[in-house]
């Protein structure tokens, strides 16, 4: 196990330096620079503008700026964002536990609804109920998230009232951040009804959010359903006399669930790289808006330290999958 | 007993909330973006300074609240020597920066802290001068550090700045968010601690409310000023919370979530127009929007070209199409909340034929063009793209072929500015100072081509005119030579001026004393709410 551990974070070096070089390059590639983006309208005069540029190191070969960019991360530095004079990291961690909240209540509503909805569509295979389920999957995976999101809060916000319209918490509850995740930070203040409020602000977009994956882990979950039910395996449990919810639940089910771990996987890394559009529709403080903003600022240092960080974020949750596997199905267990 | 006490004690809990609750008037007012950072010299962004520069800290000079005018602020009054050259202020006694949890004053406002406050920005050997990147746009994008000899101290309570030239329009400059007053003591300390960044997070000024905390992109709050010099606002508290969906922000506003929202979508607006629980307050905003010819290349070197082209655009049509009522048709450069603005100017008619038998006068046929259409929405542009493809069609018309070409935003205002562009590029302003040397100089002067001035136009009549008034004190004076100069520019049309934006905040009926500011503040310091 700790073998196994040592060689994935080994392989995990090389695709480090390369997604650092990667992000280097992809912000310096578009067209524009962050100086003209910042002065606007008002136009730089070329002197100033000169300054500016070398102030910034801009006019540094691509290649000398590369070593010092690289010279500053591996001291854990990621520079200072243009745009707000504030540390990357330290911009990236006030908004980062906002998008590990959103993510996994979207993840745990996707997981907890589609599995079983997979699983039942499958047994049912061919019945209305499989239909049905299917069908609404389809419609799941290809809506509009904007237009999902402003229908959930004009129905639920507007029209019914039973939900607040965006933010993350009541403004009428106060306290510093302690985790900087809502739910515990609510409950950790102590104030009345703040808790309540954390959550009933947390589920519109987490379900807006749990859309797509809920749809992707109902069908994967059904195809993988069906392969299964078919093995020999399945069909000598049934002949055994086992009660259909053990065969199901026990022996299909959990081999099924390999192919649907990876895509939760995929998925929980997808939705942890930040949701711009549903962080914006809910004034969710994420990385998803964040990024875009510093991309279409030209934040050079922001958008690599960003992309850098959450490089790494995506390639801890692809190692915990792959740690997760071994405890689905022992026939994968990872030997040192 | 044990249940009897705790009885007790939430019954004066509850008791206590709702007299807080009674007693403590608040305001939520849900901002279109974030605060970039707390030190209003380092931004530009109208955004950032609704959050520091408006609630938190004053300037010299302020801007009377509704207008372009100025007034006293922090100086009580001030004297301005016959030449022009010497500004002498004279600052209020009595009055206190901000006591908060990070930082106590032992001392009142003072010439230091006005001195420090531009130093700063304008004196390299400043040791504040390289701090957060040591970025003072605004003061150099009003060329400051050109027109600016010295600040010197007379005495505690007095200052004098001095200019190398003459110009008129540097009281409006002290009355812009840059020029905010910030504690001397307050920086001190920090540098002493070694936390100058904490400089632009944790904001110390004289405004009407106190920062209390912000949590990034979500939500930022403040409480009154006890001390406030000019009165306690009326507020208690003021909260302003970031809701960049301009769709979700009309939501909240009917939820009761906000008070006061700005920049709701043109299509929302009659919706709230007719919602008896609120107020809609809508003005001219403070910029204008064009098509600027590149007046250097032929054959837009003819200013009868130009007209001929003017003649050809549907203006109406287009501002109906684009602005969705939230514009207005321009016919001047500057807007008409601005002072000076030439009421008496006749707007080039929408005549086709007229254009086109003009253009024959001018020997011009088959003309090609480009048409610049910006990639981006701009307060004096919400869709630059749908614009450019309607002109095309209003030239196709008239027989003159346009390609619209866009770059991306950066790559739009660098290539855009530059002499040897071909074609004519849509582009607008937002107006800095509400003076017209503002718009008239800086976009239209000669000293702007190459850069700000985007018809590369250098006409030397309205350049003189332009100049002259920048260097007169009095108003009334330098009104006559700006309409001179307003109608120079509609004979000479080096632009298409297309329209002013309408801006638009509504807010719930309980919010009072509400006032739109013609350079786009959301300002509460006046504001109150009755339940």
């Amino acid at each position: 196990m700790l073998g196994f551990l040592v060689r994935r974070v080994a392989v995990l070096i090389p695709t480090f330096i390369g997604v650092s070089l990667v992000a280097f390059i992809f912000i310096r590639l578009l067209p524009g620079d962050p100086i003209y983006v910042m002065s606007g309208e008002r136009t730089l005069p070329p002197e100033r503008y000169q300054e500016l540029i070398h102030q910034y190191g801009f006019d540094q070969p691509i290649w000398k700026q590369y070593v010092v960019y690289v010279e500053q991360l591996a001291h854990g530095d990621l520079g200072t964002s243009i745009n707000t004079k504030r540390p990357v990291l330290s911009e990236f961690m006030a908004l980062f536990p906002a998008t590990v909240e959103l993510s996994l209540a979207a993840m745990l509503i996707a997981i907890v609804l589609g599995i079983p909805a997979g699983v039942i569509a499958a047994v049912k295979r061919g019945s209305i109920l499989d239909h049905g389920l299917m069908s609404t999957a389809l419609v799941g995976y290809s809506m509009p998230i904007f237009w999902w999101a402003l229908l959930l809060i004009i129905v639920f916000a507007g029209w019914l009232g039973i939900a607040p319209v965006s933010g993350r918490i009541g403004l009428t509850y106060f306290f510093k951040p302690v985790t900087g995740f809502m739910l515990i930070d609510s409950l950790i203040s102590g104030q009345k009804g703040a808790f309540q409020s954390a959550v009933s602000h947390l589920i519109l977009p987490s379900i807006v959010l749990g859309t797509i994956p809920l749809a992707i882990i109902a069908r994967q979950t059904r195809s993988a359903m069906l392969e299964v039910l078919n093995e020999d395996y399945v069909r000598t449990a049934r002949a055994k006399g086992l009660p259909p919810s053990r065969v199901i639940g026990i022996h299909a089910l959990r081999n099924a669930l390999i192919p649907v771990v990876t895509t939760i996987g995929l998925q929980t890394g997808y939705l942890l790289t930040g949701a711009i559009l549903t962080e914006t529709i809910f004034s969710w403080p994420g990385i998803g808006k964040w990024m875009i903003d510093s991309i279409s600022r030209r934040d050079y240092p922001a958008v690599q330290g960003g992309l850098v960080l959450i490089a790494l974020v995506v390639m801890a949750v692809n190692l915990a999958v792959d740690l997760v596997y071994g405890l689905v199905n022992p026939r994968i267990r990872h030997v040192g | 007993m044990k249940r009897f006490a705790y009885l007790m004690a939430t019954t004066a809990l509850a008791l206590g909330v709702a007299l807080g609750a009674a007693e403590a008037k608040g305001l939520v007012y849900c901002a279109e973006g974030s605060p970039e950072g707390w030190d209003p010299a380092l931004y530009t962004a109208g955004t950032t300074f609704d959050f520091s520069s408006q609630p938190v800290f004053n300037r010299l000079v302020e801007f009377t609240p509704g207008t372009t005018k100025t007034q006293p602020g922090l100086a009580e009054s001030w004297e301005i020597s016959p030449d022009g050259l010497e500004y002498t202020f004279h600052l209020r006694k009595g009055v206190k920066f901000h006591t908060t949890d990070f930082f106590t004053p032992t001392r009142d406002l003072n010439a230091d802290d006005v001195i420090f406050s531009f130093d700063r920005q304008g004196n390299k050997d400043n040791p504040w001068y390289n701090y957060a990147g040591g970025n003072w746009e605004y003061y150099v994008g009003m060329s400051m550090p050109d027109l600016v000899k010295s600040w010197t101290k007379v005495d505690d309570y007095t200052v004098k700045l001095t200019l190398k030239s003459p110009n008129a329009p540097m009281l409006a400059n002290l009355a812009m968010d840059f020029a905010s007053i910030v504690s001397k003591e307050y920086a001190d300390q920090l540098a002493k601690d070694g936390h100058m960044d904490d400089f632009n997070q944790k904001p110390v000024g004289t405004g009407p409310f106190i920062y209390v905390d912000y949590q990034k992109d979500a939500v930022a709050r403040y409480k009154a000023n006890p001390d406030y010099w000019a009165g306690k606002p009326k507020l208690d508290d003021l909260v302003i919370a970031v809701t960049p969906d301009a769709a979700v922000r009309v939501q909240k506003l009917k939820a009761g979530e906000c008070d006061v929202i700005p920049y709701p979508n043109p299509a929302d607006i009659e919706a709230l127009k007719s919602d008896a629980s609120l107020t809609v307050m809508q003005q001219e905003g403070l910029n204008v929007g064009y098509l600027a010819y590149n007046t250097l290349q032929k054959p837009f070197d003819d200013a009868r070209v130009r007209k001929a082209l003017n003649m050809a655009i549907n203006k109406q049509a287009i501002i109906d199409a684009v602005f969705q009522g939230t514009g207005v048709a321009a016919k001047n450069p500057i807007p008409p909340t601005m002072w000076s603005y030439r009421q008496d100017t006749v707007d080039d008619p929408y005549d086709p034929d007229g254009a086109k038998k003009l253009l024959d006068e001018a020997g011009v046929k088959d003309l090609k063009m480009k048409v610049w259409a910006m990639p981006v929405q701009r307060p004096y542009n919400p869709n630059a793209r749908r614009m450019a493809e309607l002109i095309q069609a209003d030239f196709a018309k008239v027989g003159v072929t346009a390609e619209i070409v866009s770059y991306e935003w950066g790559e739009y205002l660098k290539r855009g500015a530059a002499k040897d562009r071909d074609g004519a590029l849509l582009q607008g302003w937002t107006g800095d100072n509400g003076d017209p040397d503002n718009f008239l100089n800086v976009l239209l002067g000669c000293d702007g081509i190459g850069g700000t001035n985007r018809a590369e136009w250098c006409n030397k009549e309205f350049d003189d005119l332009v100049k002259k008034a920048a260097t007169i004190s009095d108003q009334a004076e330098r009104t006559k030579l700006y309409e001179q100069a307003q109608a120079i520019f509609k004979d000479q049309a080096p632009w298409a001026t297309i329209a002013h934006s309408v801006i638009t905040v509504p807010m719930a009926k309980k919010v009072q004393g509400f006032v739109m500011d013609p350079l786009g503040h959301h300002q509460f310091g006046n504001v109150d709410v009755t339940e």
